[in-house]
This record gives structure tokens, C-alpha cells and sequence, in this order.
């Protein structure tokens, strides 16, 4: 295996290749986007899935025939005296796994939403968003330096605004959209500093360039130090699109979306972003420590904070959507202990299961008539077999049941953290108990006991069409087998430790301690244990709680303890944002129109109307309409020239 | 040669300035018409008056300068003045239909 970065290694393949990766989604999103109207539904999903099923088959062929890393010049993109930024793409461990993740379950993703977007009125619509979506992405992995990073950050910021938003009806939908988007600004500031210090620093945007430099600390004028603010800087930009504290409150209202879009946004696209970038941007995080420590503990309170949350949300969804901000949590506490690898294998596996996840819970609500509150559903196990069978998987690959995919690579961040600090491990645990009880709750509120909605509902019960159970079944057996590429106690080989190693070669070289240290045997034998063991009482917990004993969560209106009450209400974050910042805003806008609109520029723009209307006024008077009056005018002006000229004389 | 000197003597019978007071007579008369009258016929002819008076100025000047353009001139200013009376009357006797009167003063429905 090639261990070093070859930025200067020509591509194998011809270009067309390259350019047609991203390519044909975003085909697809002109052709469906143009055509709106006139296609018909499946016409329109089949052309979004097989484009993307297209970049699929393209990046597996780049996958097999992956020799070393190479970069490819498409054209010189900016070019602007000492700045220069050529449009090239990386191709490497990192990016080939992202664009398998990326078409392979967008794909699927795609594949579902021909079944539940069947009713829809704009399909076409939906699947050029969904495309762009794909396209975005991409762009975003495959570009060879921040810039290119960045267009492909925004272009997912752009689509989620767009596919959040698109059922456009309520304001409230609209407002979820707007709320992601602005959010996501936030992140995107801090980001695009980051980007400008690194030109400043580096003289160059260009990954190979940057790395390289910063591995042989290269830092300029500005020491070491500068590392440590622009680590900060990314990290806040990743903060924003991977929805960590306190920039997360766009993800669970993110879910007005259809389910696909969640699906997408959650498994393979927007909030992998945040992980991507740290760890395309390793180097420069491995020489600032203080930047990881902060990265560590806030995945930590995230992990803990938003699986709080989960405990109490009673929209399937939103619960969901609360357990990815947990795991996403979890996978920056990996990155913050330098678990470069399990971070990623993480995100691989929890792109498998939250996937499966969020597009069974849209199997459910298709089901149920778009009934989204597990407060009216219940005991749908025998209409939806199949949704119940991967729903079941997934909620065992997300709790850390071995031999599920979730069990292999959340055991493996434990067990980096477990080195790190005992009491983060420990934290971590109990996030693991509680994601194993909030998920569990989820399921058994949804499948089992008895149906709670209504008798039309009971009639309309049916399981999903093949285009939505194929993609479900997949992923269940992704989620169920996807651990081994990383489970090296059963057969012996971390393959995906192996195969991202290159990735990793300068960090290696300035920090080797981190990526040797492996744990005891016996120590790695009790870690996994443990975990096991409170996820399963965490599974039991959720089983006494809700199928034994039979407890439905309370309704919206009802008395609850002082903690209860707080969880419920998500601890009342979003409603501190709106005093603390909108608010404000809001009321500094309506003063700005009150005084200055009002009082300012409203009476000079109407001032001067009055002003030549006044002038008009007093001159029309001169109009007599007389003849007379002109003619001595006119003589009078005669007269007056004619002296002048005189005069002159 | 001047050109002084092949005007006919016939005509320095009449001295020059004669004909300059007597066309600034002629026009003055015809401005006080134009201001004073209230009768569009008898405007017009005051107009009339004016032009009239320059053009016998024009007609002095050329003869004594042995010049004959100013005398083309003339004849210009008469077909344009005749062409004008032929509208201008042609307005008049429409506003007479209208009004059963040409008293310009009646006439100030522009007034602004």
C-alpha cells in the first residue's frame, strides 16, 4: 500500500471519468428541474435514481482500481496575481469511502422515494433537489481544497434549505428551512474565516500544499499558535453543519422535510460533512491539541445532552433526529481523542442503520397516513412485518448489540476515549445506555402492544411498496454485517484501519503515541462488555417500561415534574435562542423602522415630492392662458434681450 | 467701384434714415396693435403691420446697397406670411363658429 500523499500523480483515468461522478446527478437535476411538469413521477425518480446509481457503479469502478492517491486538474478556476486555486479533485481513502457512502445510500435513499413520494404532486421537483442534493455533496468530498470544500458546503446548505422547506404549505415548514439555513450561516462564517487564515498562513488552499507545510510546521510568520485558531475556526463550521452544541437546534426541526430528505441529511450527506472536514484537515488538527480537547468535550455534551432529549420526544422522527445529534456527538468525541479511524468508521456504519432508521420511520408514517406521534401508533409489528424486522436491526445496530455494525464502532471510540479520560468514557457509556433505552422506546411505542390511532388508520395499515422495502432490506444487512470492516477480534484484520492509514501518515508522523497504544486484551474484553451490558439494560428498561407495563408517554398538556418537564421542552434551548437572539433582532429591526424608517427617511423621500409639487403649484399661476399676458411677456423678453445685447455693445 | 456708385441717384432722393424711422414707426404701431386690441382679426392685421415694416426695411437697405438678396428675402417673407394668413385666419374663423365672437381674451381654457 502507497503510504505517502502524491499530490503531483497524474490521473489513471481519462477526465470524462472524473467529471462524470458528479456529473450525472447534477444531469439529473437539470433534466428533472427543466422538466418539471412534464415528466411523469416515476419517470422523474427513475432518471434521480439511476443517475445517482450511475456515479454508484463509477465511483466502485475508482474503488477497485484505487492503486495511490492522485489529484486531478479539471481547469485553472481562480487565478488572481499570487492566489491560485486550480478546480481539482482528491482522490484518496478518504474520499473513495465518502463516495461510496454517498451514491451507494443515496442511491437507496433515492430508490425509497419513488414509493413515498408516489402521491406527491411535484416529484420532479423533488428528485432535481435531491439530485443537487447528491451533486453537492460530491463536489464537496472530491474538491482538492477548501475553496472547492466550500462551494460544495454551501450547495448542501442550499439543498437542505430547499428540500427542508419543500412542503411549503406551513409556515412552520418554512421556517425550519429558514432556521437550518441561518444556522448553518453561523457555522459557515467560521468555516470561511478558517479558510482565509489558511491562506494567509499557508500562502496556498491547496490540501497537498497545507498539510504539507503545516507537517513540517511551516507556519510563517505566525508560529504554531495560528494552528489552534484555525482548527478552532473549522471546527465551528463543522459545528454548524454537523449540528453540535449549540448549533444543533436546525436538525430536529429540520424534519418538517419529507423522510427521504431526513434520511439523506442525517445518513450520507450534509452532517457528515463536519466530520469529513476534520478529518480531511487531520494534520492541522493533530498539532492543536487545545483545539481537540474542546473538540472532545463538546461531542461529549452533545452526545449526552441531545440523547436527553431523546428520552422524552415523542414524534418519531424528532426522536430520530435527537439520536443522530447524540451520534454525531459521539463522533467528534472519537475525533477529539484522536480516534481518526473509529470516527469515521462511525460514520460509516451510523450511515447505514440511521438511514435504515429514518426511512422505516418514513415506512411507518406512510402507513399511518402521515401520523408521525408514536402516542397514536402501537402494534403495528404484524401490518408491517418488514419494517418491523429492519427497524429492529437498526434500533440493535444503534444500541451496541454484537454483532450489529453500531456495537464495532462505538465500542471502538469508547475504547479510544477509555485511554484518553475515564470519566469522558464514563459519560460516554451512559449516552450508550440512554440511546439504547430512547431507541428501544421507539420501537416498542411503534410495533408492539396495542394500535392506538384511529379506525381509518386500522384500515389503511399496509406495508410499503417494493421501492421502499428493497432499500430498507439492504441497509438492514449493511447495518447487520457493515461492523466487520472494522472488527479486528473476529477476523483478525481492522480493514478500514488498514485502508485509511495513508490518510493519516503526517498526523502519524507528528504524534505516533496516538496511533499505536492499543488496549489490553483483557482491559478491550471488559470495555466491550460493559457496553454491552448497559445496552442491554437499557434495551430490558425501555421493554418493562413500555411493553410489561404497558405506559404510553403523556400527552402534550399534561403535569409533569420540574426535570420531566424540562427534557420534554428540550430544555427550552430554542425558546433561550429566541430571547436571547432573535428577539433582540427582531426588536432592533421593528426601533430601526420605527425611527429611522419612519422618522428619517420617509419625510425626506416625501419632502421633496411636497417640495416640487409646492414649486408646480406657484408656477402654474403664471398659466394665465391669456393671450395677452404672453404677448407682453413675450415683448417684454424681446425687450430685455435686446437691451442686453445693447448693453453688450 | 463701391456699390454705392451704381445705385441709380434716384433713389438717395429719399434719404435712408427716412426709411428707418418710418419702418420703426410702422412696427411699433403694429406691437401696440398686437398688445392692446382685443380682436384676433385686428391682431393678425397688426401682425401684419410688423412684418410689413421689416420688409420695407429689407427693400431700403437693398436698394441702397445695390444688394438684391434682401430684396429674395422679401418675396420669401411674403409667401410665408401669406401661407400663415391662410391658417391663422382659417383658426380664426373656427373660433368665431365656436364662439360667435374672436375676442382673444375668451380664449384662456390653457390656463394652468
Amino acid at each position: 500500500m502507497q503510504e505517502t500523499v502524491l499530490p503531483g500523480a497524474t490521473a489513471p483515468f481519462s477526465t470524462l471519468l472524473y467529471l462524470l461522478i458528479p456529473g450525472l446527478p447534477f444531469l439529473g437535476f437539470l433534466v428533472n428541474g427543466l422538466l418539471n411538469k412534464r415528466l411523469s413521477g416515476t419517470v422523474a425518480g427513475a432518471l434521480g435514481t439511476l443517475t445517482v446509481l450511475g456515479s454508484f457503479l463509477l465511483s466502485v469502478f475508482l474503488f477497485v482500481n484505487f492503486k495511490y492517491q492522485y489529484t486531478v486538474s479539471l481547469f485553472d478556476w481562480i487565478s488572481v496575481g499570487s492566489l491560485q486555486i486550480p478546480f481539482s479533485y482528491q482522490i484518496d481513502q478518504l474520499s473513495l469511502l465518502m463516495l461510496l457512502l454517498i451514491t451507494g445510500v443515496g442511491t437507496l435513499i433515492h430508490l425509497y422515494s419513488i414509493g413515498y413520494m408516489h402521491h406527491d404532486e411535484n416529484v420532479g421537483k423533488f428528485f432535481s433537489f435531491l439530485n443537487l442534493f447528491v451533486f453537492s455533496m460530491l463536489i464537496l468530498v472530491l474538491g482538492a481544497n477548501f475553496v472547492i470544500l466550500f462551494i460544495g458546503w454551501e450547495g448542501v446548505g442550499l439543498c437542505s434549505y430547499l428540500l427542508i422547506g419543500f412542503w411549503n404549505k406551513h409556515t412552520s415548514y418554512n421556517n425550519a428551512a429558514k432556521k437550518a439555513f441561518i444556522i448553518n450561516r453561523v457555522g459557515d462564517l467560521g468555516f470561511l474565516l478558517g479558510i482565509f487564515l489558511i491562506y494567509l498562513t499557508f500562502n496556498s488552499v491547496q490540501y497537498g500544499e497545507v498539510f504539507q507545510k503545516a507537517h513540517l510546521s511551516q507556519f510563517g510568520n505566525y508560529g504554531v499558535g495560528v494552528c489552534t485558531a484555525i482548527t478552532l475556526l473549522l471546527f465551528v463550521g463543522a459545528m454548524g453543519k454537523s449540528a453540535q452544541l449549540p448549533l444543533y437546534t436546525w436538525l430536529p426541526d429540520a424534519m418538517a422535510g419529507p423522510t427521504p430528505v431526513s434520511a439523506l441529511i442525517h445518513a450520507a450527506t450534509m452532517v457528515t460533512a463536519g466530520i469529513y472536514l476534520v478529518l480531511r484537515a487531520n494534520v492541522l488538527f493533530t498539532l492543536a491539541p487545545q483545539t481537540l480537547e474542546v473538540v472532545g468535550i463538546i461531542g461529549l455534551a452533545t452526545a449526552l445532552f441531545a440523547a436527553t432529549i431523546g428520552l422524552a420526544q415523542n414524534d418519531i422522527k424528532k426522536v430520530l433526529a435527537y439520536s443522530t445529534v447524540s451520534q454525531l456527538g459521539y463522533m467528534f468525541l472519537a475525533l477529539g481523542v484522536m480516534g481518526y479511524t473509529s470516527s469515521f468508521f462511525h460514520v460509516l456504519t451510523h450511515a447505514f442503520f440511521k438511514a435504515l432508521l429514518f426511512l422505516g420511520a418514513g415506512s411507518v408514517i406512510h402507513a399511518m397516513s402521515n401520523e408521525q406521534d408514536m402516542r397514536r401508533m402501537g402494534g403495528l409489528r404484524k401490518a408491517l412485518p418488514i419494517t418491523f424486522l429492519t427497524m429492529l436491526i437498526g434500533c440493535l445496530a444503534i444500541s451496541g448489540i454484537p454483532p450489529f455494525a453500531g456495537f464495532f464502532s462505538k465500542d471502538e471510540i469508547l475504547s479510544h476515549v477509555y485511554e484518553h479520560s475515564k470519566v469522558m468514557w464514563a459519560i460516554g457509556v451512559f449516552t450508550s445506555f440512554l440511546t439504547a433505552f430512547y431507541m428501544f422506546r421507539l420501537l416498542f411505542l411503534t410495533f408492539f402492544g396495542e394500535f392506538r390511532g384511529t379506525e381509518e388508520q386500522r384500515h389503511h395499515l399496509h406495508e410499503s411498496p417494493a421501492s421502499m422495502t428493497l432499500p430498507l432490506i439492504v441497509l438492514a444487512i449493511l447495518s447487520a454485517v457493515g461492523g466487520f470492516m472494522g472488527a479486528p477480534m473476529f477476523v483478525g484484520k481492522h480493514y478500514l484501519a488498514d485502508y485509511l492509514a495513508p490518510i493519516f501518515t503526517y498526523s502519524r508522523q507528528i504524534l505516533p503515541a496516538a496511533f499505536t497504544t492499543e488496549p489490553e486484551h483483557s482491559t478491550e474484553l471488559m470495555l466491550m462488555g460493559i457496553s454491552v451490558l448497559v445496552a442491554v439494560v437499557g434495551i430490558v428498561l425501555a421493554y418493562v417500561q413500555y411493553v410489561a407495563r404497558a405506559q404510553r408517554p403523556a400527552e402534550d398538556d399534561a403535569q409533569r415534574s420540574a426535570p420531566e418537564s424540562l427534557i420534554y421542552h428540550k430544555y427550552y434551548i430554542d425558546e433561550l435562542y429566541d430571547s436571547l437572539i432573535v428577539k433582540p433582532v427582531m426588536a432592533l429591526s421593528t426601533g430601526l423602522y420605527k425611527f429611522v424608517e419612519n422618522g428619517i427617511i420617509d419625510p425626506i423621500a416625501n419632502g421633496v415630492g411636497r417640495v416640487t409639487l409646492a414649486g408646480g403649484q406657484l408656477l402654474r399661476n403664471v398659466q394665465t392662458g391669456s393671450v395677452e399676458t404672453y404677448l407682453i411677456l413675450m415683448v417684454l423678453g424681446i425687450v430685455l434681450i435686446l437691451g442686453l445685447n445693447f448693453g453688450r455693445l | 467701384m463701391t456699390n454705392a456708385s451704381i445705385v441709380p441717384a434716384v433713389i438717395h432722393e429719399v434719404p435712408l434714415q427716412y426709411y428707418v424711422f418710418f419702418a420703426t414707426a410702422l412696427f411699433c404701431i403694429g406691437v401696440t396693435g398686437v398688445l392692446i386690441r382685443r380682436n384676433a382679426i385686428i391682431i393678425f392685421m397688426c401682425i401684419e403691420l410688423m412684418l410689413n415694416a421689416v420688409n420695407i426695411l429689407l427693400t431700403a437697405f437693398a436698394a441702397y446697397r445695390a444688394d438684391p438678396n434682401g430684396q429674395i428675402f422679401v418675396f420669401f417673407i411674403m409667401a410665408v406670411a401669406a401661407a400663415e394668413v391662410a391658417v391663422g385666419l382659417g383658426i380664426i374663423v373656427m373660433i368665431y363658429r365656436n364662439f360667435q365672437n374672436t375676442d382673444v381674451n375668451l380664449l384662456n381654457r390653457l390656463k394652468g
